[in-house]
């Protein structure tokens, strides 16, 4: 049971403002606000996402630059109104297509009509983008997405396929589009998302996939969709440390740790054929989540070597090397490794013929940054930088640089090799033929090499 | 259109004051209310949105109710939407004009519309002004009976909020039985879920003051209304799910099979993708396996896996949210998630509240076959640029060594941190090999050859100072420059701004000067000196204390500043287990992100569907009445027995003349038991008999100040109970709360006793025969649960008991808790004698 929701900027405005219960002053927001700002006096830490300022514990997430949050004074369950927020934010998205700052003001009594009915005195009353549609009635004014920047999932899908509609997924749910009919079409998105530490010899110390299934469907008439997976796909890996490596083959089935799924989705004939079979509801939810630690061939490979080279100075090499195939390009990639506190300088120098990559040596924090627009599937790419030291070093140098962390997006690539074998739609006309999309990518969550 | 981003608490100068904007709205709104032109809803909506926009950002636009009632009149429901959304935001502040928008609500009401009933009948009810509940009455009852399932829903949420305007108008209208009915019997879900949070709210807020309101609480967590709810719980929706489970965590299953009956239906609930539900199962699961350790354990084993996805696939608040209850799991079974290690490894990215959780489980999971690969990851966070990571990390470390396990490694692993010449590893680094020294004597000689190369300049911090000069202190003999570096040290005592640090360096320089008299001598005069001298008082005392005992006897000294020092074998735990069982049983709560019991952090009323009463409420308060009865008796009659003033003071007086037996004040009272009590609660405890009177005379002697010494004839300890005690069910859960666990000890029970106990009551009555009541009692053979109280003769000093009796083990294992911590052993006593009677007497 929660006693408000509210929703605020960047700068701390209020943008929707919901008080279900009165048992919270007004002020909250302004409170909640300060605290989330100066948490710790040196800026350092960050406010974690629940929080009890004099009674009142305020909730809060964070999704694309904007505060969600919620106060109750009761000792509720925090999971319950964290997902709560979440789910919030996730509707309106479907709302509006486009979830940002400006759509949510230019759609506020819309907001307000949604969460009228999704909380009623402090209690849920549904999330479902579908069951809420016969009790909305406020039209969205669309946000223009082409203006807006690529941030979101959808922003992901977008280079390197050239066929895909990039637009769709900011599409609202309710909006009907300028041609007046809506187009029939579904969105299938496995996102995995990576994390792997390699050791200073460039051993896998760790690795873990995490991966989501996402649905978005845009078909009238809600027909059953039945999604089928790899045949060989099998969950849980009986007894022992989950990571024994010996016992999972480089090659072979695909082996999942543990999954979970949406509440609509039917698992009657999981066991025999690894069919999911589900009436999607509006809006986008997560099919499945899965978790993996099976060992897998990681994308990238990353050397990094620093050395003293003379007095005050020393160099680092950092070398990228790609191993996916190469029809695979991997986009957006940043590198970023720590530098020794007493650097001054650092001098870059890339390969002659680099296109489309740029560093930077942030002073306040004594980080090298390295960002790449593309990297094609099989190449390598290396980084020599010159650093220039205030004072000698007396210990190791690897100990007061590093790690060299990586991010990226590989679109049409997934390491898991967990498919989307088929995607039926039972309808009974044999005309009816709607797009159906379904994409894959990869992103590093950690992806970590020691030194 | 859209709002202006500022709002109302930061005006700029171009900020609308809203004056002028609200009256043109206004007049605005004026010429729209009549009007029938085409289009003119449109205007309207526009109008409409720029007062809301106002509202939102805090300007006061409550001087336009009136226009925005007078538009109000359209067939257009987004409109409606707005104008309601708008009432029901100023109706509080203006009960006035909130009455003009009573008569186009009701007629709302009766719209023939669905949406428009349920919005008009919720608008009603969000009205919260008090002097109009009359006109709610009649919505509401028929709301509660549309045919539309939107209504009905509205319409229960529609009572609670009924019940908070004025509870007696809810409850005379015999609103909570019809929402009972409902829960039961209708279609709809969602209705049902409302009527449960409704009535859960409303009973829970009435039980304090109506036994039949208390009962009903109770029979929400009876047998039939669980499995009906169980039964259907794929039909709620996930909230409503969380809803149902929390309610089962409270009930209390007759036998084992119904236990697994429970889990085996809720079992694909751990599959779901929401984790409140994931969560609320666990509870469920942890809750109804308490008492059964093998399946407690493989629930451990079973909830491992689906909690660490959650982890991973949530949002990251959600994933926090999960990870601080998986944390909760692994302090308390740590041996279960010995070998997933390698989940609670922190990744770069991660805030620091997420790390600091991982670092503790880290710690708490170490053991023979993985400390090796664990203290080397900690090791790699110690060169964090996180700095407090790094330094927690280092902490991990140490902790780990203290645990025991393969000390031998990481005490290199440890000195190679002070190798490492980050001030603040360093640092954190003296501070743990201090406390391995005191751990571990028998590392010294590593320790101390590394640590003797550490300048004493490099070490600012005062733990680290404090814990580098305790070494050279304690080391002397071992530390070749010792005394010279400690008198470096003296020499800088004007520069030492620590206290505890001048403190440590006094002590640290006697010890030098047993060991090492001639070197040492001088420096420490000068430390002497400086330290009497010191403003600080604490370590000007304890300079002049070291010094009036070395002109005393410098083997005395000797003896009390350094004596032989025997190895620490446990270092405090920070948290009592009493507090962390607290936070376990409020499973998938805020307490277990704060680390706290509830108690801590909410007041009472707000305590929530999770509270403690719950523990209480499983063993039935409705067979406690057996005992409350009489209580009530006894104080009608007390009535008629209030003694004279002198009387009482009389009483009073035989107390404090020591003299062991006192009168029983009640008389003639119908309390049959009375006369028997006295003389059966009159037991003296002779261990803890006068020891604080003795002690502050002693003290009193020591100081000289010629006060006269208390009263030399201390009352006598023996332990009165008041036979008439009363405590209500509330108090005793929050003392019952509060207070620590003052004794905990194992009672046999009689065989007669085993016999006797058919039922709970017989027992009650017998303790009672004690002036021990009872307040809660339940539970199946063999194990019987009981919450007591006792209260202290003419004293409001309560005793709060749990006992726990099994009778085929003819065991009774018994809590105790005190107001009066010292008298809690006499209590004790008391009780045993009382219990170890029962089927006897």
């Amino acid at each position: 049971m929660i006693s408000q929701f509210f929703v605020l900027s960047q700068r701390g405005d209020n943008i929707v403002f919901r008080d279900y219960r009165g048992e919270v002053a007004k002020g909250s927001a302004e409170i909640f606000f300060r605290k989330v700002k100066f948490w710790k006096e040196d800026g350092q830490e960050e406010a974690p996402p629940v929080f009890n300022v004099d009674g009142v514990n305020y909730f809060h997430v964070k999704v694309v630059g904007l505060l969600f949050v919620a106060t109750t004074r009761v000792n509720v369950s925090p999971s319950l109104v964290l997902e709560l927020l979440q789910r919030i934010a996730r509707v309106i998205k479907d709302y509006l297509g486009v979830l940002s700052e400006d759509s949510l003001r230019k759609n506020f009594v819309l907001v307000y009509e949604l969460l009228d009915e999704v909380i009623d005195f402090g209690y849920v009353q549904t999330t479902s983008t579908e069951v809420l549609k016969s009790y909305v009635f406020n039209e969205p004014i669309v946000v223009d997405a082409a203006r807006l920047q690529p941030l979101g999932p959808a922003a992901i899908f977008m280079q390197g396929t050239k066929r895909m509609p990039g637009t769709a997924v900011t599409k609202s749910v309710v909006a009907n589009e300028p041609g007046g009919r809506k187009r029939e079409e579904i969105f299938v998105d496995i996102i995995e998302k990576i994390s792997v530490t390699f050791s200073s010899s460039g051993y896998i110390l760790t690795s873990e996939i995490d991966g989501t299934i996402q649905m978005k469907s845009y078909l009238s008439g809600n027909p059953e969709i039945r999604l089928a997976l790899n045949e060989d796909l099998s969950i849980g890996r009986g007894g022992g440390t989950i990571y024994d490596y010996r016992s999972s083959s480089g090659s072979g089935a695909v082996i999942l740790d543990d999954c979970n799924f949406h509440e609509s989705v039917r698992l009657d004939s999981f066991d025999m054929d690894r069919t999911l079979s589900l009436v999607p509801p509006d809006g986008e939810f997560p099919v499945m989540n899965y978790r993996m630690t099976q060992e897998f061939k990681p994308p990238f490979r990353i050397n990094c070597l620093i050395e003293e080279a003379g007095q005050l100075k020393a160099e680092v090499i950092i070398k990228v090397r790609a191993e996916f195939p190469s029809n695979i390009t991997a986009n957006t990639i940043a590198v970023q490794m720590p530098l020794p506190k007493y650097t001054t300088r650092a001098s870059f120098e890339l390969e002659s013929e680099a296109v489309g990559q740029r560093t930077d040596f942030k002073e306040a924090n004594k980080k090298l940054e390295w960002g790449l627009k593309k990297i094609v599937g099989g190449s390598e790419h290396t980084l020599r930088v010159k650093l220039t030291f205030s004072q000698e070093s007396h210990a190791n140098l690897t100990k007061e640089a590093g790690p060299v962390s990586m991010t990226f997006t590989i679109p049409m690539y997934n390491v898991s090799r967990l498919q989307v074998k088929y995607l039926q739609i039972a309808k009974k006309s044999s005309s009816y033929n709607p797009y159906r999309w379904v994409r894959y990518v990869t992103q590093a969550n950690s992806y970590v090499a020691r030194i | 259109m859209a709002p202006p981003a500022q709002s109302q608490r930061s005006p700029s100068p171009s900020q609308p004051s809203g004056k002028s904007e609200v009256s043109d709205l206004k007049l605005q709104l004026r010429q729209l209310a009549g009007s029938r032109a085409p289009g003119v809803d449109d205007s309207k909506r526009e109008l409409f949105k720029k007062v809301i926009s106002y509202m939102t950002i805090g300007i006061d636009v409550s001087s336009l109710f009136g226009e925005m009632v007078m538009c109000s009149a359209t067939s257009d429901i987004v409109l409606k939407k707005m104008c309601y959304l708008y009432v029901g935001n100023y109706a509080k502040v203006n009960p006035d004009l909130a009455l003009l928008t009573i008569n186009f609500l009701q007629r709302d009401c009766r719209d023939e519309d669905p949406m428009i009933r349920g919005l008009a009948l919720r608008s009603l009810c969000s009205l919260r002004v008090a002097n109009l509940v009359e006109y709610l009455v009649g919505p509401l009852g028929s709301g509660l009976k549309d045919s539309n399932s939107y209504v009905r829903m509205v319409a229960v949420m529609g009572v609670l909020k009924l019940y908070h305007i004025s509870a007696s108008t809810c409850v005379d209208a015999d609103f909570p039985s019809i929402l009972k009915h409902l829960m039961l019997h209708d279609s709809d879900t969602q209705v049902v879920a409302n009527c449960l949070s409704a009535l859960q709210e409303i009973w829970s807020a009435e039980a304090s003051t109506s036994e039949e309101a208390s009962r009903e609480r109770e029979a929400l967590i009876s047998k039939p209304v669980i499995y009906y709810l169980l039964n259907r719980i794929k039909e709620f929706s996930e909230w409503a799910q969380c809803l149902v489970l929390e309610l089962v965590t409270k009930y209390v299953p007759s036998d084992s099979s119904e236990i697994f009956d429970i889990m085996n239906l809720l079992e694909d609930r751990l599959q779901h993708a929401n984790g409140a539900v994931v969560l609320a199962t666990i509870r469920v699961f942890l809750q109804l396996t308490l008492s059964m350790t093998d399946v407690h354990q493989q629930v451990y084993e079973r909830i491992k896996a689906p909690l660490l996805t959650l982890v991973s696939s949530g949002s990251p608040e959600q994933s926090y949210a999960v990870l601080s209850h998986l944390h909760l799991l692994v302090m308390r079974a740590p041996y279960v998630f010995s070998s997933d290690y390698k989940h609670f490894y922190c990744q770069y990215n991660e805030p620091s509240y997420v790390k600091r959780l991982k670092l503790e489980m880290l710690t708490a999971v170490a053991n023979e076959s993985n400390t090796y690969e664990i203290v080397t990851e900690l090791c790699e966070y110690a060169a964090n640029v996180d700095i407090p990571i790094a330094r927690e990390s280092i902490r991990a470390v140490g902790k780990i060594a203290l645990q025991q396990y393969d000390v031998n490694a990481i005490v290199d692993r440890l000195l190679q941190f002070l190798e490492m010449e980050k001030d603040y590893v360093t640092a954190e680094a003296l501070v743990l090999v201090k406390d391995l020294l005191r751990k571990y004597p028998q590392w010294s000689h590593d320790c101390i050859a590394v640590v003797g190369n550490i300048s004493s300049k490099n070490v600012q911090e005062p733990k680290a100072k404090a814990a580098l000069i305790w070494m050279l202190g304690e080391y002397s003999q071992d530390m070749q420059d010792a005394p010279y570096v400690l008198e470096s040290l003296v020499e800088n005592w004007d520069e030492e701004h620590s206290a505890e640090v001048r403190l440590h360096l006094l002590t640290a320089v006697m010890k030098c000067y047993f060991k090492r008299p001639p070197e040492t001598q001088s420096a420490l005069g000068a430390a002497l000196a400086a330290g009497i001298a010191d403003f600080h008082q604490d370590v000007h005392d304890r300079a002049l204390f070291y010094y009036r005992i070395l002109r005393y006897n410098v083997s005395v000294a000797e003896r009390v500043v350094n004596p032989p020092k025997q190895a620490v074998s446990v270092f405090a735990d920070t948290q009592s287990s009493e507090i962390k069982d607290r936070i376990f049983d409020e499973f998938n709560s805020l307490s277990v992100l704060y680390q706290k019991p509830s108690y801590m952090f909410t007041d009472k009323e707000h305590r929530g569907p999770l509270e403690f009463a719950d523990e209480l409420g499983n063993l039935s308060i409705g067979e406690a009445a057996n005992n409350v009865v009489p209580t009530q008796m006894v104080e009608e009659n007390d009535k008629d027995l209030l003694l004279t003033t002198s009387e009482k003071e009389e009483t009073k007086g035989s107390r404090n003349n020591g003299s062991a037996y006192t009168v029983p004040y009640d008389g003639s009272s119908t309390s049959v038991f009375a006369s028997q009590t006295h003389i059966e609660s009159a037991v003296s405890n002779p261990t803890s008999a006068g020891h604080s009177p003795q002690a502050s005379f002693a003290i009193d002697d020591l100081l000289g100040l010629g006060i006269p010494a208390a009263p030399a004839v201390p009352s006598p300890p023996q332990l009165k109970l008041n036979t008439k005690a009363a405590l209500d069910p509330s108090t005793f859960q929050q003392k019952w709360r509060q207070l620590p666990v003052a004794l905990s000890q194992e009672i046999s029970v009689s065989p007669q006793g085993v016999a006797a106990l058919t039922a709970p009551q017989v027992l009650l009555r017998h303790m009672q025969s004690h002036s021990i009541h009872c307040i809660a009692s339940g539970g199946q053979s063999p194990n019987f649960k009981f919450f007591f109280f006792a209260q202290k003769f003419e004293e409001s000093s309560n005793y709060l008991v749990e006992c726990v009796i099994n009778t085929s083990s003819a065991k009774a294992q018994v809590k105790i808790k005190a107001d009066d911590q010292n008298t809690s052993q006499a209590f004790s006593t008391l009780f045993e004698s009382a219990l170890s009677k029962f089927g006897t007497s």
